[in-house]
């Protein structure tokens, strides 16, 4: 009952959050100056052209006019049709979106492990020169943002030491046998590692520039936080029983001091995706970040609010997955 | 009897620093005797025990002396002997139940994991051990106990699961900081007649650290008062109670709360009483530097 109470409530925020993100994007989109159907026509077009093209898009209407106009069609699952691709909205995002979900999820995991990495040798090594050096590293991580971390990889790994594609999602000269698009995931199912391969070898750079800033964040709050644990009476009272340093970090202190780290993923995470925006753009791969600047490019309105809502929609569901795991890992909360 | 633990001459000080907080403190337990630390706050009673244990803060080093257990001197040893060591023969009873508790453990592996990770034992084996020790420390539904995480537990619950922990290995020296402190006033007295009980059962030799003389002449046979880092006296309890030698232990000895007249308890330690225990730690000290 109190369950089913907590799911109830948060359904309802879920969908609050998601009516709001609708109708902020919808208005402020129309605010900015610029005109799609002028972008489309070419040079020399008849007022009456636009006229036309003016009305096929619905936008002599009034703003509220077409918000409801759009908003009736959302809520059938209808998004509209794309002003420059000339296509239903909804297809060509989730045609994106997997692109976006697996670089997104290929850099969370980096971070993860990259950061918690560094976290553990940290405190291991604490009060000597290596918690320095971890220190150091997660200022330098922190103080450089993902996309100058792309440049800075570009010309590391793509120019100098040239290991790694700085462009696109896969080879175009492969023969693709997918169904879907979730490449990554298909290439392993399929047992396609050559494929495989060669995604990450186009990922590497792209997630790599967006987990470093994130590894450094976990590493520096999980450090803090494990250094803290550390000194708290059930750790020492594990030290009696006999065991050594490596397993009153793990398993002792590490349990206990991840909780704050993970709330704090679950918020960094979202920044992440609003990262793979500009990311994917300086690596030309095909997401729905890439998708997203060519529709603001183009003032593609339908599509702009069909990516800002399935963008809205993936924040929420990461929240919820946080929560829900807090709670898993959280005897306290558990038990509520 | 022999001893099981003795201390001798064990000097401990901040890292870098010359002032001590232990200084040469000697001492030694036989098996199955109880030995009390007292002294007021910041005497060093816990830096003593955590010495034993090997818990020292890493800000404090021991600069001279030796901690033998059964024989064996700690210092000498590669630290993960003498972590086993410790572990198979010594155990804490820690003074606040509340946070000697790992939150995101259930109790029973909480209570078994060093006989299965230390000792070897098998889980099943362990598990039969950990309902014994909660049916000896009165546990009645030891089963939802052991699966019980430590919040779903009372203070008193949780010091018995603790008690019953440290007792699992039947070590041969416990370690009693101040273990009924943060308990209501109830429950210390049970907690206490607990530990009494246990340690008696199994002739163990324990180390309690207290504030409270009241609680030294039920549980110890022997006591150390400390001032300063420094045992100022020794004593049986019998002997301490008939009349102790030192001024700063009578000074303790009748700011001691008595359930006969506690009008009388509120008598704060002479001023005179502190400086010249004071002096004595100073002069001790020099003598220290230019002896060694
Ligand atoms: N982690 C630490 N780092 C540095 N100094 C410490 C640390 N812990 C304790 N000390 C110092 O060591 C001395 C002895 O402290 P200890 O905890 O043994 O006192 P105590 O007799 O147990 O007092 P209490 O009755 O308050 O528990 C104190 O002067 C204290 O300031
Ligand atoms: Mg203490």
């Amino acid at each position: 009952m109190k369950l089913l109470r907590a799911i109830l409530v948060r359904l309802m925020t879920m969908s609050v959050t998601l009516i709001g993100a609708a109708v902020v994007v919808f208005f402020v989109i129309r605010v900015v100056p610029g005109n799609p159907i002028a972008m489309m026509l070419p040079p020399g077009a008849t007022e009456d052209d636009v006229a036309r093209l003016t009305a096929l898009y619905g936008l002599d209407k009034s703003i509220i006019e077409q918000f409801w106009i759009w908003l009736t069609g959302v809520v059938q699952g209808d998004f509209g049709t794309s002003i420059s691709l000339r296509q239903p909205v909804m297809p060509l995002v989730l045609g994106r979106l997997p692109a976006t979900l697996e670089l997104a999820i290929f850099a969370l995991v980096i971070a993860v492990v990259l950061g918690g990495a560094l976290a553990l040798t940290g405190v291991r090594h604490r009060e000597t020169r290596t918690e320095t050096a971890v220190d150091v590293a997660n200022g330098v991580g922190l103080s450089i943002p993902d996309f100058l971390w792309a440049l800075i990889l570009i010309v590391l790994f793509g120019v100098l030491m040239p290991v790694f594609h700085i462009s696109g999602r896969i080879s175009p000269s492969l023969d693709l046998p997918f169904v879907t698009q979730f490449y990554v995931f298909e290439s392993v199912a399929r047992l396609r590692f050559d494929l495989w391969w060669d995604l990450l070898k186009h990922m590497f750079m792209p997630a790599l520039a967006l987990a470093i800033p994130l590894a450094a964040i976990i590493s520096q709050l999980l450090k803090q936080s494990l250094k803290e644990t550390m000194h708290l009476d059930y750790v020492t009272l594990s030290r009696t029983k006999g065991y050594g340093e490596n397993h009153v970090i793990l398993s002792e202190a590490l349990p206990n001091a991840v909780l704050p780290t993970l709330t704090l993923i679950g918020v960094q995470f979202t920044f992440l995706i609003g990262g793979t925006v500009i990311i994917e753009r300086l690596f030309s791969y095909e997401g729905l970040g890439n998708m997203a600047i060519d529709a603001v490019i183009n003032r593609d309105l339908p599509l702009i609010q069909g990516i800002v809502i399935v963008f809205a929609l993936l924040f929420t569901l990461i929240n919820l997955a946080v929560d829900m795991m807090y709670a898993l890992l959280n005897p306290r909360l558990r038990h509520a | 009897m022999t001893a099981f633990l003795t201390v001798n001459n064990l000097s401990a000080a901040l890292h870098g620093y010359e002032q001590r907080v232990l200084r040469s403190v000697s001492f030694s337990i036989d098996t199955g005797e109880v030995l009390g630390l007292v002294g007021e706050s910041g005497a060093g009673k816990s830096m003593i025990g955590k010495a034993i244990l090997g818990i020292l803060p890493s800000a404090v080093d021991i600069i001279e002396g030796e901690i033998l257990l059964d024989g064996q001197d700690l210092e000498k040893m590669k630290p993960a002997d003498r972590r086993r060591l410790i572990g198979a023969t010594a155990a804490l009873i820690p003074q606040d139940p509340l946070t000697a508790l790992n939150p995101s453990r259930r109790i029973e592996p909480q209570i078994t994991n060093r006989l299965v990770d230390i000792l070897g034992w098998t889980k099943s084996a362990a598990r039969v051990r950990a309902l014994e020790l909660l049916n000896e420390v009165h546990i009645d539904n030891p089963e939802r106990v052991m699966a019980s995480y430590p919040h779903e537990l009372s203070g008193g619950m949780r010091q018995r699961v603790l008690i019953a922990s440290a007792f699992a290995a039947n070590p041969k020296l416990v370690v009693a900081d101040e273990p009924t402190t943060a308990l209501d006033v109830t429950v210390q007295k049970q907690i206490l007649r607990l530990i009494r009980e246990l340690q008696a059962r199994h002739s163990t030799a324990m180390v309690f650290v207290t504030h409270d003389l009241g609680v030294v002449s039920k549980v110890c046979q022997r006591l150390s008062v400390l001032y300063g880092g420094k045992i100022v006296e020794n004593s049986s309890v019998a002997d301490f109670f008939d009349g102790p030698k030192h001024a700063y232990s009578r000074a303790l000895l009748a700011a001691t709360p008595k359930y006969t007249d506690p009008e009388a308890s509120l008598l704060p330690v002479d001023e005179a009483v502190i400086e010249a225990v004071a002096a004595e730690v100073l002069a001790a000290d020099r003598e220290w530097r230019h002896g060694g």
